[in-house]
């Protein structure tokens, strides 16, 4: 009871201490790409429908807070084949988990203008944690949070059945991030 | 020895090789197309890519010894045969290289690059582009099936002459071994 309450005293000194400004997620200059290889051949799709909530200070990132949700049912190869594909139960299974989502658990400076994301990814059911690099840079009014991180497919059942074999479309699918913040503190 | 009579051994090996594969690849071709997503489609996809660009490299050799070796006298016949004949041949060799370049054409316009047996990156000859990408599965269709029909106006001119004529053509390109039973 008495731990509880001190939590609760901590949490609003947070809070109190550190007001962070909320940004807005600019989706028409953001976007989250991924690749994966298929027989050596690399495939790359985009998630075109996602949003996200962001409260950030450059200067205080252990306060920083982001959280994103992204549309499985949008994600787009260039070949309609492939997209009416990615939304089957096998992959994305986009009728039962329509939105997977990022939630920050922890952010840390990781040197000039470069931060360390560690967050809870949920695809499909399945929640991971991971480890996400961030850089930020400053590109006129926006802020442009940018990287890359590797994700296991089959960790998440993406790709199940016969399409598990690793030979056929490899477990590895790197996912490459930009994302457009209006309303940031300077860096 | 009968000097030229005979195509030089190397000219008959490609020659069977090419053969195997070309028919390989044609069929494959003609029944992954028709196939529902899965991954034994995208296995014969990349099969018949990885066998295509072997097909084209192949033909690349076979032309370039062509080029250097005198192959056998035309056996005696009609001059239009003998047209014919070196027309069809000609018309084959230039399929040998535009259907696998147009099929690796409408791999890149459908932004899958090719990857030779999953290692070796081949260039893109093309942006991705899907209405182009189309047009050009239609253009590696129907070269295929030209392909196909001069093949098999070659298997009826070699049959008329090896059952009709009697001429023995197929010993000319014969590995030696099955040479005495045509």
């Amino acid at each position: 009871m008495k731990s509880r309450l001190r939590i609760g005293v901590i949490a609003f000194a947070l809070v109190g201490a550190s007001p962070v400004m909320a940004q807005k997620l600019e989706t028409a200059q953001s976007e989250i790409a991924f690749t994966f290889r298929q027989m050596g051949v690399p495939i790359e799709g985009r998630f075109t429908k996602f949003s996200g909530q962001f409260a950030f200070d450059p200067k205080k990132p252990e306060a920083g807070k982001v959280a994103l949700r992204i549309d499985t049912g949008s994600a787009r190869f260039g070949s309609e084949e492939t997209d009416s594909e990615a939304v089957k139960s096998d992959w994305f299974n986009v009728a039962k988990f329509p939105q997977a989502s990022l939630d920050s658990l922890a952010i840390k400076a990781a040197g000039p203008g470069k931060y360390e994301l560690a967050g809870r990814l949920n695809i499909k059911g399945t929640a991971k944690d991971v480890q996400v690099p961030v850089t930020l840079i400053r590109s006129g009014a926006l802020t442009i949070a940018a990287g890359v991180f590797t994700v296991k497919r089959l960790e998440f059942k993406i790709g199940e059945g016969d399409w598990s074999d690793t030979s056929m479309v490899a477990n590895d699918v790197q996912v490459k991030f930009k994302l457009a913040l209006s309303g940031m503190a300077a860096l | 020895m009968r000097p030229n009579t005979k195509y030089s051994s190397v000219a008959i090996a490609i020659h069977w090789l090419a053969a195997l594969m070309i028919f390989c690849a044609i069929v494959m071709g003609v029944y992954m197309s028709g196939l529902p997503m899965s991954p034994a489609r995208l296995k014969l996809y990349n099969w018949h890519k990885w066998l295509g660009i072997t097909i084209l490299a192949i033909s690349f050799v076979r032309l370039l010894w062509r080029a250097t070796h005198r192959p056998p006298a035309d056996l005696p016949m009609p001059i239009w045969q003998r047209r014919a004949a070196h027309a069809t041949h000609w018309l084959m060799y230039g399929l040998f290289f535009a259907v696998p370049l147009a099929g690796w054409t409408y791999s890149s316009a459908s932004g899958f690059p090719v990857v030779v047996f999953g290692v070796l990156p081949l260039p893109d000859l093309v942006a991705p582009d899907k209405s182009l990408a189309l047009a050009l599965k239609s253009v590696h269709a129907g070269l295929a099936m030209a392909l196909g029909a001069v093949i098999a106006l070659h298997l009826v001119a070699v049959a008329k002459h090896q059952f009709l004529n009697r001429d023995r053509i197929l010993s000319r390109m014969l590995p030696r071994v099955f040479e005495s039973r045509t």
